[in-house]
């Protein structure tokens, strides 16, 4: 069963575009990375689908129901964790916690001690004394405690130190063992590249590529560098290399195709130094922006 | 009702503090009235004095006299109805701004809740303190008349009135305020824009009783509810209070349409 389907999902702010006929869909049970850089679209898609602002053509459904007409319904079982946290910042964060907890029906008082315990959050302080971080531990808590069968993370590490991020990654693991849907949107590929199943890469409002991470890795790019005296850039300007550089009598490039051509064309030359690579995730990402 | 109840302890502080406000003022207002009813006829022979457009400005331009306790009364009320139209305008330009402002939509509106509820939840509870506000008014000016009639005698009748006037006055601002903040991207400085309306609307209508004629009053409560008329009338203009009744409903169907399809911001 697919949990969100967006289908020509548009949305103009006036005259500026947001996103452009985004389609993708996420499967029940995946973790799914949304990538993009800052400004491509990934924040506006999510609050689409949240129902904070509306589509301007396009639709998208979430668990089946539209999110925009089922909007309420829909969002009792998702989790959102938003980019950055801003709470009512007088409250004590236990209260802003049981006012949370206070849309869903149920008593989730023990689940909120739990993953505030797990997460290291005191309960006691108010909101507007807590630091960066420490605001950041609220929100994962908001938007776990009612146990959602979608979580949605809009760039969630920002501001949890190294440990902190590695507890985040394993209850996130966690939640998803036990079987909910996660919606990972961020612009650091390390983080998707050891989580997420599948990725779609978004750029200028619109996706470009929907990929699992292993195929994405195993594209056929290869990163070459060459190292040797006489190596001349132009003999290696053919079809299937591209980011062609030269310095240092040091030549890198990456290659898609057959890599005969290329051992052919290195075959002349006296090469001191020769390596051939997978390209990191990042490297495929530039690729795909450039 | 999770979204009224936590809306309504947003606002106890304000309430608390507003609500001193106008005891003290009018209590502080009330204090002077024995001594001025004493040399009244001195006092309105002073006022006979001032240029009448100056007397209009401030409220007391239909043959007011300081003397008698409505009379008086009609002077301190013209501040009343300042300090109520700034405070009503505050929480209408507030309470349906904050979320954006403070970047609070992201945790409310991603709840499972309809648009209709966070609206509904919000109003009321903004409604609530309106109405408990003039109730304070209605209360504080009667105990700051009886402390300070000094034996002389008054008619509750207009009175009443003129209290009846105030949640009218209040959906007034209020109303302009959400009317606002649902046409406007952001609402960045509430008190600003609620000190604007209350004090600019005030200076409209002593523009236009010193120059005479009702156009300029169209657009103001302070003309629709103007206390000389009310107290020595003892009834609310009808034609007059007809238009902010128009333009308090007319904002109420636009805010509710406008709200439900609203783009809520990052």
């Amino acid at each position: 069963m697919n949990i969100i389907e967006a289908n020509n999902l548009t949305k103009y702010y006036g005259k500026s575009k947001g996103i452009e006929n985004v389609n993708f869909t996420v499967k029940e049970g995946e973790i799914f990375g949304f990538i993009g850089p800052n400004g491509a679209g990934k924040s506006t898609t999510i609050r689409t689908l949240l129902g904070l602002i509306f589509p301007t053509s396009g639709s998208a459904t979430i668990f089946g129901k539209d999110c925009i007409e089922k909007g309420h319904e829909v969002r009792r079982d998702i989790g959102y964790l938003p980019s950055e946290m801003f709470f009512y910042y007088k409250m004590k964060v236990w209260d802003l916690l049981k006012y949370s907890a206070s849309f869903f029906e149920g008593d989730y008082s023990h689940r909120i001690e739990m993953l505030a315990e797990t997460m290291e959050l005191d309960l006691t302080r108010k909101i507007e004394d807590l630091s960066y971080g420490n605001k950041k531990k609220v929100g994962i808590v908001q938007g776990l405690l009612h146990s959602p069968k979608l979580i949605m993370l809009d760039e969630p590490t920002g501001g949890l130190d190294p440990l902190m991020q590695k507890k985040f990654f394993q209850l996130i693991r966690e939640e998803n063992q036990k079987g909910a849907t996660i919606f990972f949107s961020s612009h650091i590929l390390s983080e998707v590249q050891h989580l997420c199943h599948r990725v779609a890469i978004i750029k200028e409002g619109s996706i470009i590529q929907v990929e699992d991470i292993s195929t994405l890795q195993k594209n056929n790019y290869k990163k070459i560098m060459l190292k040797g005296e006489n190596l001349s850039k132009k003999s290696f300007n053919f079809e299937g290399i591209t980011n062609l550089t030269m310095e240092d009598h040091t030549l890198r490039f990456f290659f898609k195709g057959d890599i005969n051509q290329v051992k052919e064309k290195i075959q002349p030359y006296k090469v001191e130094d020769l390596l051939i690579e997978d390209p990191t995730l990042e490297e495929i990402f530039m690729h795909y922006y450039e | 009702m999770n979204i009224f109840k936590f809306e309504l302890k947003t606002y106890w502080k304000s309430f608390f503090l507003w609500s001193l406000g106008i005891v003290a003022l009018q209590i502080i207002m009330m204090v002077f009235y024995p001594s001025m009813a004493q040399d009244a006829q001195i006092m309105d022979l002073i006022l006979e004095n001032y240029p009448v457009e100056l007397l209009q400005a401030i409220g007391l331009g239909e043959q007011v006299s300081l003397a008698s306790v409505l009379g008086y009364y009609t002077f301190v009320f013209v501040f009343v109805q300042l300090v109520i139209g700034v405070q009503s305008g505050y929480y209408g330009f507030q309470f349906l701004s904050v979320e954006e402002r403070e970047h609070t939509a992201d945790f409310l509106f991603a709840k499972p809740v309809t648009r209709r509820r966070i609206l509904v939840g919000k109003y009321f509870a903004a409604l609530s303190i309106l109405l408990l506000t003039s109730l304070v008014v209605a209360g504080s000016t009667f105990i700051s008349i009886e402390l300070f009639r000094d034996g002389r005698g008054y008619e509750t009748g207009p009175l009443l009135m003129l209290l009846f006037s105030v949640p009218l006055f209040q959906l007034f601002f209020f109303s302009i305020g959400m009317l606002v903040t649902v046409m406007t991207k952001r609402i960045r400085s509430v008190i600003s824009y609620a000190l604007g309306f209350g004090f600019g609307l005030y200076v409209l209508n002593a523009f236009r009783s010193i120059v005479g004629g009702e156009m300029l009053g169209i657009f103001t409560p302070y003309y629709h509810f103007e206390p000389s008329y009310i107290l020595m009338e003892g009834s609310i203009p009808l034609e007059r209070a007809l238009i902010s009744i128009g333009i308090i409903i007319s904002a109420h169907l636009i805010t509710y349409v406008a709200y439900l399809k609203r783009n809520i911001r990052a």
